[in-house]
């Protein structure tokens, strides 16, 4: 069932887990790398062994106090670590060393654009802990458990009750996972695990100020799932409220199959985590000069990149939208407008590059689930390319010839329209024998144009094209036409 | 024979390491069931290292500090490939994968190990009575207790089954068994030794740290094993002085302490006595001294056994059958993991250790957190505030180490309570996190040892050996040992 937002509000607020991509785990010298062989990356420290101590990486908080001047947040001069107590097998101290009151920053936003409307989500506070391990159940055997990923650094990452609609949550977590990836932070790749996201959702009816009984939702895997997961849950509970009942406050797990969520209430209890101040830790101090050092070590931020891409670059703000989605795109593009000076009108020229990239390029790499950073078309091999188009040597239609054959192949421009013999014919007496020769071959077409057909002129024009190879310059080749077309 | 005259002996080839290390082992196997302090001897191993170090003595290669000096080991410290039991069953077949910070100090200073000591279990303890495997007994009398938690190693230097020995204290584990068995026992101060390694129990308060048989040895071991860790992130950085240096016979205008509320009901008359007449000895030598008071005395051992337990609840949740150590049967019908979990505890700890888990856990729980665990580390503030203030008008505090000689095996074991009284002297300066000695200073009517305490402020180490070993060296009480 939808809920009906006419009768009901939603109130949603989100906690994100992101990994923080350091070489080495938050607690000690592991290498935090994905995919090896269980319990190779581990440690006395990060597998609980007797008389082990936590050190802290300051690497990784060096990547914390960046999100939190992305955001905006309030970082605190002295913050520190806590333990969190609950047995469970992937936690080797069976606790979880995180941060309770003092968080390392608070008090931040993110910035969405939903459908044209601007908000600011708020953030509550940013935290470090370590991840716990990972339980592969058996079946007839039991559970095995592999320390790889025990002491991994994560930085929790929660709203406030602020989100109002399942679409703006999507566009938190677009936008989050934007920027973190833009300050090189944590690569937010749900399906790799390198973001989590928990959502608290409660509705209330419109006009009825404060929180409802919320519901924890769990188990999603895609932004699009969070999306669905909560739509579904704030229909569910709108269904609950119609018929005369009450929500109970509940953990509910998504079940993507069905699209439904369920609830884990036989499971779970109260937890009470007796958190307290870690003794083995100091306290995190973080100077206001260290802060500037980060400070001055950061990339342009997403929005700030998108607004000069509009303002220098005369670009709509769509194109400055896509180009500017990931950095490396932003990077590649600006790259190009830096090597290629090719004369033309500047806002021209960048609108021109920024086509062949949104379009032939982007499109080439999605089809093949490519990043640009694995581009078989380098900058140089591109603006090397438009080089070609604006000098005349070869036309719009065969460039996405040579485009396609430069990421097949990997070879230069160069290479491709002299191997491929693909100059265009800019040359007149030429282009006149091939429109001669092209009007010969079609006599009854050309005398139904000289009747008045105009209509037929398109057809004349393909089989021009086609008998050049597409080779003529268009420009050219139309004014000689029409002009023999006339006599 | 102490460290200090051993190792002059072994440098100047008038005896090897191997000949004391096989004579210390042959008294360890004559001897050792009489008292049982330790929990593993490492006889092959140790007479192999001796054996090395004779060759590089030999060879005119150089040797470390200690070179040659057999040390035994308390069993909550990891050394790498030994057994490391802390005495519990959950641990007794646990060998450590690793060598603690003090460990690799003491290895590379070319002391010979010679074995793990017998401890209260997980350190929780005052008597080595909670031990798995049996009490440590007391040289000086073998149905009475050695003190502890670290009772094997005080009592096996006592005994001259160990010439060094390092333990633990948290509470007084190494100052009160030091007292108990007429040896030496230094607590530094906290920061001063690195903790990594030493299996904790109670986190803001452990400390490693000798027990030897004089101050000189003493001194010399807290040359080796202190100093900045980067794998203990409480572990401070401040250079490491020749506490050798501080070895003066010269108290004169040493400012002693002597607070009042250490002298009041509880305490023995023979302790008190020795105590006063340690006292008025050091007097006679030059210092001086005035009566102070530490007010919030009488609140330590409540703050105490509520911050300790607390982080122990914490510390020892790891021990729970998964990943090493004791694991309970896990057979049975619909045996959950929680069931897994309680039988392995269950069965693995010994009932102090319950008992103090039980306490810690209650004390952190919602609801309760605000009225134990933060008001007594409130507590513990006002308590350091009374040292702060109390060391800006005297070098020493002077107190005894413990309220009693050595008591009868079994004769506290039935009031956890009583037996938690013994840390009463010991205890504040765990809490406030300054150094403290214990030495010895005269025997009672049964011919017990009593223990004189030392205390300074934080890294006033030096002014705790100056003080101790002018008092030493004008008394004998070290000279005098246990016939076993």
């Amino acid at each position: 069932m939808v809920i009906d937002t006419s009768k009901y509000r939603i109130i949603i607020g989100l906690e994100v887990h992101v990994q923080v991509k350091t070489d080495s785990k938050i607690f000690c010298g592991c290498s935090t790398a994905f995919g090896a062989e269980p319990n190779s990356h581990t440690c006395p420290k990060c597998t609980g062994m007797p008389g082990a101590l936590p050190v802290l990486n300051k690497k990784v908080v060096e990547y914390a106090i960046k999100t939190a001047i992305s955001t905006g947040c309030r970082i605190a001069p002295s913050s520190i670590f806590a333990r969190k107590n609950y047995f469970y097998p992937d936690l080797p101290k069976n606790y979880q060393i995180s941060q309770y009151e003092q968080p390392l920053a608070e008090n931040g936003f993110v910035e969405i654009n939903v459908e044209g409307v601007k908000k600011k989500i708020e953030l509550i506070r940013i935290h470090l802990e370590e991840d716990a391990g990972k339980l592969i159940h058996v079946t007839g055997e039991g559970s095995l458990v592999d320390f790889n990923r025990t002491g991994t650094p994560l930085m929790e990452i929660v709203t406030t009750p602020c989100i109002t609609s399942s679409l703006e949550a999507y566009e938190y977590l677009v936008t989050l996972k934007r920027i973190l990836r833009y300050i090189g932070v944590s690569e937010c790749d749900m399906e790799k695990g390198s973001l989590r996201c928990d959502a608290n959702i409660s509705i209330k009816p419109q006009g009825e100020p404060g929180l409802g009984v919320k519901t924890e939702v769990k188990n999603m895997n895609s932004f699009k799932g969070i999306q669905r997961a909560l739509d579904y849950e704030a229909g569910r509970q709108m269904e609950v409220l119609e018929e005369g009942g009450k929500i109970l406050q509940d953990t509910r797990l998504w079940d993507e199959k069905s699209g439904r969520t369920v609830s884990m209430r036989s499971k779970e209890e109260a937890h009470d985590y007796r958190y307290f101040p870690e003794p083995d830790l100091v306290p995190v101090i973080i100077s206001a000069d260290w802060i500037n050092e980060v400070r001055s070590t950061m990339p342009e931020l997403p929005h700030a990149r998108y607004c000069r891409f509009m303002t220098e670059y005369g670009l709509s703000d769509y194109d400055a939208g896509v180009l500017t989605a990931e950095k490396e795109i932003a990077d590649y593009y600006e790259n190009c407008l830096l090597l290629g000076k090719t004369g033309k009108e500047e806002k021209e020229r960048c609108k021109m590059v920024a086509n062949w990239v949104m379009g032939d390029l982007l499109r080439h790499l999605n089809e093949e689930n490519k990043t640009i950073n694995d581009s078989p078309v380098s900058p140089e091999m591109l603006v090397s390319m438009i080089g070609f188009m604006d000098k005349g040597t070869i036309s719009g239609k065969i460039a996405k010839e040579v485009f396609s054959q430069m990421y097949d192949s990997g070879d230069s421009p160069a290479v491709i329209i002299k191997e491929k013999n693909l100059v265009q014919v800019s040359d007149e007496s030429e282009i006149v024998r091939i429109v001669e020769e092209m009007i010969n071959e079609n006599k009854d077409i050309v005398k139904r144009y000289r009747t008045g057909e105009e209509k037929v002129f398109g057809f004349l024009v393909g089989q021009l094209m086609k008998k050049s190879k597409g080779k003529v310059n268009p420009a050219i080749a139309n004014k000689i036409l029409l002009e023999k077309l006339q006599k | 024979m102490t460290a200090h005259e051993l190792i002059k002996k072994i440098k100047n080839r008038e005896m090897s390491s191997e000949e004391i290390t096989v004579s210390i082992l042959n008294r360890i196997k004559e001897t050792g069931g009489n008292i049982n302090a330790f929990v593993t001897v490492m006889g092959e191993l140790a007479v192999k290292q001796a054996k090395e170090v004779d060759s590089k003595i030999k060879e005119g290669k150089p040797v470390g500090m200690l070179a040659g000096i057999p040390i035994l080991i308390k069993d909550n410290i990891n050394i790498k490939g030994t057994r490391t039991t802390c005495s519990s069953k959950i641990l007794n077949d646990f060998v450590s994968p690793y060598d603690a910070t003090v460990v690799k100090k003491i290895r590379s200073a070319d002391a010979i190990f010679i074995g793990k000591s017998n401890m209260d279990e997980f350190a929780m303890g005052s008597s080595t009575e909670t031990s798995h495997f049996s009490v440590t007994k007391n040289p000086w009398d073998i149905a009475r207790i050695p003190g502890g938690s670290s009772g094997g190693s005080a009592a096996a230097v006592a005994a001259g089954q160990a010439v060094l020995s390092i333990g633990s204290d948290t509470g007084g584990s190494i100052r009160q068994p030091a007292s108990l068995c007429g040896v030496v026992g230094l607590k530094p101060t906290y920061g001063r030794v690195s903790r990594y390694g030493l299996v904790a129990f109670a986190s803001s308060l452990d400390q490693i740290g000798p027990i030897t048989k004089d101050t000189t040895d003493a001194a010399l071991l807290m040359n080796v094993i202190s100093g900045y860790d980067d794998n203990d992130s409480t572990s401070v950085n401040l250079p490491v002085p020749d506490y050798t240096k501080a070895l003066i016979n010269n108290v004169r205008n040493i400012k002693i302490g002597i607070p009042k509320e250490y002298f009041s009901q509880g305490l023995d008359n023979d302790v008190k006595t020795a105590v006063m007449e340690a006292v008025k000895l050091l007097k006679s030598m030059g210092a001086q001294v005035k009566e102070l008071s530490l007010p919030h005395t009488e609140y330590a051992v409540a703050a105490y056994y509520i911050i300790a337990p607390s982080e122990a609840s914490s510390n020892l949740a790891r021990y729970d059958g998964v990943k090493y150590g004791y694991r309970a049967n896990e057979e049975g019908e619909g045996v959950s993991l929680i069931d897994v979990y309680e039988r392995t505890r269950g069965e693995g700890f010994g009932q102090e250790v319950k008992r103090r888990i039980m306490l810690g856990t209650y004390s952190l729980s919602s609801g309760y957190y605000d009225a134990y665990y933060l008001k007594a580390q409130k507590v513990r503030t006002l308590i350091k505030q009374d040292f702060d203030k109390a060391f800006g008008e005297v070098d020493v505090i002077i107190t005894p180490t413990a309220p009693t000689t050595a008591f009868k095996i079994g004769e506290k074991t039935e009031d956890p309570l009583k037996m938690y009284l013994s840390d009463i002297y010991t205890i504040s300066a765990n809490l406030a996190g300054i150094p403290g000695i214990s030495i010895p200073c005269g025997f009672d009517k049964e011919g017990l040892p009593i223990g004189l305490q030392l205390l300074a402020k934080p890294f006033g180490e030096e002014t705790i050996f100056r003080t101790a070993y002018s008092y030493e060296q004008n008394t004998g009480w070290h000279l005098k040992e246990p016939k076993l």
